[in-house]
């Protein structure tokens, strides 16, 4: 029925099948929107959120996927500026990804506010001294970027690029691509690193504050590394997904591991500098505020020093380990369990940045404060996964989100398939004529 | 406070006339309070007048104090010792009005929206309603939760809308708020000034609901930097130590952080004052103080 649609020399699943794989995410976002609307028209007391976890699931989520959406600015940069051009073969899944990720979290934070109607006010009265302010800018200035790198991708289905000034128009975007990279790398820089500096500069919260280099917490720095460092984890983490689910390769060898090895790199690095950061902050600068790091991982039933190991050796230095020891990264078993390790830890990283913030007591005769969220959070998180996997299904069915499918998955008598996918079209697009 | 009233403090004209301000004689005030925490009984009086007097919602269950709204909350502490060394201290809570370094409030200075004010009139921290879009980044900067979200929008028992107070805004749902230092009474009081052609807002006609409505007389309000108010002889703030009390039984609560309150505590009890900042085990009480 769609034929004419899809991309040729590859093959896709019947289309009642896609429907029906279709209808079931379609059912989970719906569900989600209707804890959004609820959000939405009756308040923020749809949520477990109170005054001490102000901050909360949304906020986390809301980090989280812009860490592992770094994978597109850090792609796009790795090839247009860097010249690593085997990394075309997996730019525009990054960037798909990208873009998922990024209108995600505008979502999420469309949901977060008391006051939506009022969410414009972050740019008319903005203060310069925000952190968040920064974060808004930033996050809606590289958004638009992602869009005007994703609209080429949109523009190369099969049916779309047959107007001639589509056609034009995306190869020219295409030649532009480079400055649109370097500019999206520019404002990731700063809206990674003012994420990460919106707990560092929390003065009155000694868990979360960190030293700084001029007006910028250290925690500003480590969010770009980390978003750099793992945001390809998750690119190839979703890359590997699909090919599981498309039970296709889709991506060299040689690609997935270059991406995977500058990831390790990146990611070593990081954790060198994030572990002399924790001890420097453990040592010096919770002591100076009257703290011992004991503080922050005792009496409560959650907050333990495991959470410290897990996010410092479980999800950075055995990922980083892994992906740089080049028999082990070439080992597809070891490489998914560090890739997949990598989201962990950094989805962990910006969870102790935001939960175990607020759940640590900073006054003497305060207590923790533990939280569990309400479904209408749990919904509304699990929202921006279904319309990301939605949008990755439409994706990969139409555009050319991997050039290298065709090459290695060759049609058996592909030239059969694509006149009968012509004759198809033919007879669709006459369809509308007879109706 | 309105964002009329925040333009009002910030020096701005009302019906045309120049309205008498903080900054008279060249003194800028700074509003501040000292709680005897050794006459604190804990009555609550201090919360109820708060309430009162500044339109605080309530909802019919109040139990969850982790979602209701105390600008003025009442903590008991203990010294954790049994029988007969127990000994409990009842310490009120306001906003604690923070200085930081140069106006830079863990609080203000996060505010993506500009919604939240440090005056350096009064050193009134403000929280402008109509301008917050509720995104909480103040509640999570602030160490003492003196910040309050509206999970709900404020309804009133029948008839109480009658007794709400004409001179502060109610809130709406999905803002913040806080206590403010009574502000409507210091605009009040400085349109009493204009009127009878005073110089400056005298001790006795700015004091807020809290300070009047405690039957112990534990709470002392007035200009730190005065020294003719009480709060500044109780205190005696150090100016050249952001504003670290000299008066040895004096403290401020987590005055470590670097947060410079303007609220004072005085207790006569070591372990009191113990409790008010964070030391390591080998560290004396007070020792960390700036």
């Amino acid at each position: 029925m769609d034929s004419a649609l899809i991309p040729k020399g590859v093959k896709r699943c019947p289309t009642w099948q896609f429907l029906a794989w279709l209808s079931v995410f379609g059912a989970v976002l719906l569900w989600g929107v209707y804890a959004m609307l609820l959000c939405w028209f009756k308040g923020l007391n749809q949520t477990n959120m109170n005054d001490y976890y102000g901050f909360a699931l949304w906020i986390w989520a809301d980090l989280a996927v812009i860490a592992l959406g770094g994978g597109a600015f850090f792609s796009g940069l790795l090839k247009y500026i860097f010249g690593k051009d085997e990394l075309k073969n997996i730019i525009n899944f990054a960037v798909l990804l990208g873009f998922i990720c990024y209108s995600s979290a505008l979502l999420i934070l469309a949901i977060d506010i008391g006051q939506p109607l009022r969410g414009w006010f972050i740019f008319w009265h903005a203060n310069v001294h925000s952190m968040l302010t920064e974060v808004a800018f930033c996050l809606s200035c590289y958004f638009a970027v992602l869009t005007i790198e994703y609209i080429p991708l949109i523009l190369e289905n099969r049916q779309l690029d047959k107007v001639p000034f589509f056609h034009n128009l995306s190869h020219n975007m295409h030649e532009t691509m480079a400055i649109f990279a370097a500019t999206g790398a520019f404002l990731s820089f700063f809206h990674q690193g003012s994420l990460g500096g919106v707990a560092g500069v929390l003065f009155g919260r000694p868990f979360a504050f960190r030293e700084h280099i001029l007006i910028w917490p250290y925690t500003f720095f480590l969010f770009t590394w980390s978003a750099a460092a793992f945001g390809p984890c998750f690119t190839l983490s979703m890359t590997w997904i699909t090919e599981k689910v498309t039970g296709k390769k889709l991506v060299k060898d040689n690609v997935i591991d270059l991406l995977a090895k500058i990831s390790g790199w990146m990611i070593t690095s990081y954790i060198i500098v994030k572990i002399v950061e924790t001890l420097y902050w453990a040592t010096v600068t919770a002591p100076s505020k009257g703290f011992d790091v004991s503080h922050f991982y005792t009496n409560n039933g959650l907050y333990g020093w495991w959470i410290l190991f897990a996010e410092l050796i479980v999800g950075g230095v055995v990922p980083g380990l892994i992906l740089i020891i080049p028999s082990l990264r070439r080992n597809s078993a070891a490489r998914v369990t560090a890739i997949l390790l990598g989201c962990f830890g950094v989805c962990l990283n910006r969870w102790v940045m935001v939960l175990q913030v607020m759940a640590v007591p900073v006054m003497t005769f305060d207590n923790w404060a533990l939280y569990y969220p309400s479904w209408q959070e749990v919904a509304t998180t699990i929202l921006p996964v279904a319309y990301g996997i939605i949008l990755t299904m439409i994706s990969y069915r139409y555009l050319p989100i991997f050039p290298q499918e065709a090459e290695l998955n060759p049609l058996e008598g592909a030239e059969e398939v694509e006149a009968e996918q012509e004759a198809t079209a033919a007879e669709g697009a006459a369809e509308p004529a007879t109706a | 406070m309105t964002s009329a009233q925040t333009h009002t403090e910030n020096g701005a004209q009302t019906d045309g006339k120049p309205v008498a301000h903080g900054a008279d004689n060249g003194h800028l005030h700074k509003y501040g309070m000292v709680i005897d925490l050794d006459k604190c009984t804990g009555c609550g009086a201090c919360m109820v007048a708060c309430m009162s007097e500044n339109n605080v919602p309530f909802r019919d269950d109040e139990t969850d104090k982790l979602t209701s709204i105390t600008w003025m909350r009442v903590y008991k502490l203990t010294n954790g010792k049994p029988y007969p060394d127990n000994d409990v201290c009842y310490l009120p809570r306001p906003c604690q009005h923070c200085e930081g370094h140069a106006g830079h409030s863990p609080c203000v200075s996060v505010c993506p929206a500009t919604a939240t004010d440090y005056s350096t009139e009064t050193g009134i921290v403000s929280q402008i309603y109509t301008r917050c879009f509720g995104c909480r980044y103040c509640m999570a900067a602030c160490p003492y939760h003196a910040r309050y979200f509206n999970w709900w929008d404020p309804v009133w028992p029948d008839g109480m809308e009658k007794y709400l107070s004409p001179n502060v805004s109610p809130r709406m749902r999905g803002v913040v708020e806080k206590c403010n230092f009574c502000f409507q009474r210091y605009q009040l009081a400085k349109d009493k000034v204009y009127v009878d052609g005073e110089s400056t807002v005298s001790e006795e006609a700015y004091q807020t609901a809290c300070t009047q409505a405690c039957p112990a007389g534990a709470i002392t309000f007035g200009d730190l930097n005065n020294p003719e108010h009480l709060v500044h002889q109780l205190a005696q703030p150090d100016d050249h130590h952001h504003g670290h009390p000299r008066n040895p039984n004096a403290f401020r609560l987590l005055e470590r952080l670097g947060t410079n309150t303007k609220v004072y505590y005085v207790s006569s009890r070591e372990w009191v004052r113990r409790a008010g900042d964070n030391y390591l085990p080998d560290e004396q009480t007070g020792g960390g103080g700036h």
